[in-house]
């Protein structure tokens, strides 16, 4: 499949209705959702035929992709049932079966689901405002789940922070682009129509 | 809920030291086809608690006859793989609730979805 199909497919995707401050429900576009699986499926071959989280998956636009690139089962976490509710909802539309999801807290699961995923995929909460360190909880809880690989993204300005914390936990992170994050003003307390903020897109893998 | 999402589920109850595999009450499952990939299925098995596949399976009256220890050079059985497919990726729980086995606390599956949410000092 080509870049642009997938990211025309994934323009179906159905996303937040009201997004949750506290929750930071920002959606994945699907220009950056395809460009990440893509290049996950391309250049790494980490998705057909594999087993794959995606943690805090919201309405599920990295999961559908998945699934529509042929993983052998996606499982999306997430925390919260109306944003679940859309995402049932896309799994219908789509008529994808190679789809699961299960409601909980990402930041309790702990080392729960120890390497059972081949691969982890996420858009994390980016830990501003009222969540500070959730970005790394994520990131953590990822790289145990994971035996293969986790694809990532997180705020540049986060870059040595986390390299250090990949030091500490023992895994090789690799940028493999830098991508400007058009987050639309999706709040009332957004005062512009649409900030750009610049994000990595990172891949961890064991060492 | 498919059943390879369920032999990873552990409850996390305060105090629960093994809160797994979680018992399933099942009111409502229902076959869900999907394509047979053999290479997916035979890399997944030996991820697998096998003896907790087998009894979810039972639960939901989907056992299929399928031994309850591994059979040696299970790659090579088509038949024996295309079972496991079944249960693992088709037969889905969308309506009843996991029971952790230590602690009892239920957890509902509404349309599909376990809830593995607990309550504050839980």
């Amino acid at each position: 499949m080509k870049l642009k199909e997938l990211e025309s497919c994934l323009q179906q995707v159905d996303g937040f209705e009201e997004p949750k401050i506290l929750l930071e429900q920002y959606p994945t576009s699907p220009h950056i959702a395809g460009c990440m699986l893509y290049t996950i499926h391309n250049t790494f071959d980490d998705i057909q035929n594999k087993l794959v989280a995606d943690l805090g998956c919201g309405c599920g636009v990295l999961s559908i992709g998945a699934a529509v690139l042929d993983a052998g089962l996606c499982v999306g976490f997430d925390i919260d049932e109306d944003a679940l509710d859309i995402f049932k909802g896309n799994v219908e539309d789509f008529e994808l079966s190679n789809i699961d999801m299960v409601q909980c807290d990402v930041c309790s699961i702990g080392s729960s689901y120890a390497k059972k995923f081949d691969t982890v995929i996420m858009n994390p909460p980016f830990g501003t405002k009222h969540n500070q360190g959730i970005d790394m909880q994520f990131l953590q809880t990822a790289i145990s789940m994971a035996s293969t690989a986790v694809y990532s993204l997180h705020k540049t300005s986060t870059r040595d922070h986390i390299q250090k914390k990949a030091n500490d936990w023992k895994v090789k992170m690799e940028i493999i682009a830098e991508l400007r994050y058009d987050l639309p003003a999706s709040y009332k307390f957004h005062k512009k129509k649409s900030v750009d903020i610049q994000v990595d897109f990172i891949r961890f893998t064991p060492t | 809920m498919k059943l390879l999402t369920h032999n990873m589920l552990t409850s996390h109850v305060k105090g629960v030291t093994k809160g797994y595999p979680l018992i399933i009450k099942a009111t409502e499952v229902k076959v869900n086809e999907l394509e047979f990939n053999s290479q997916f299925v035979s890399r997944m098995i030996p991820k697998l608690e096998w003896s907790a596949l087998i009894q979810a399976a039972e639960w939901l009256g989907h056992s299929q006859d399928l031994p309850s220890t591994l059979i040696p050079d299970y790659e090579n059985d088509e038949e024996f793989l295309r079972k496991v497919h079944r249960i693992l990726l088709e037969v889905e729980v969308l309506e009843g609730c996991l029971q952790c086995p230590e602690s009892g606390r239920e957890f509902p599956i509404s349309k599909g979805v376990p809830n593995m949410l607990l309550n504050e000092g839980e």
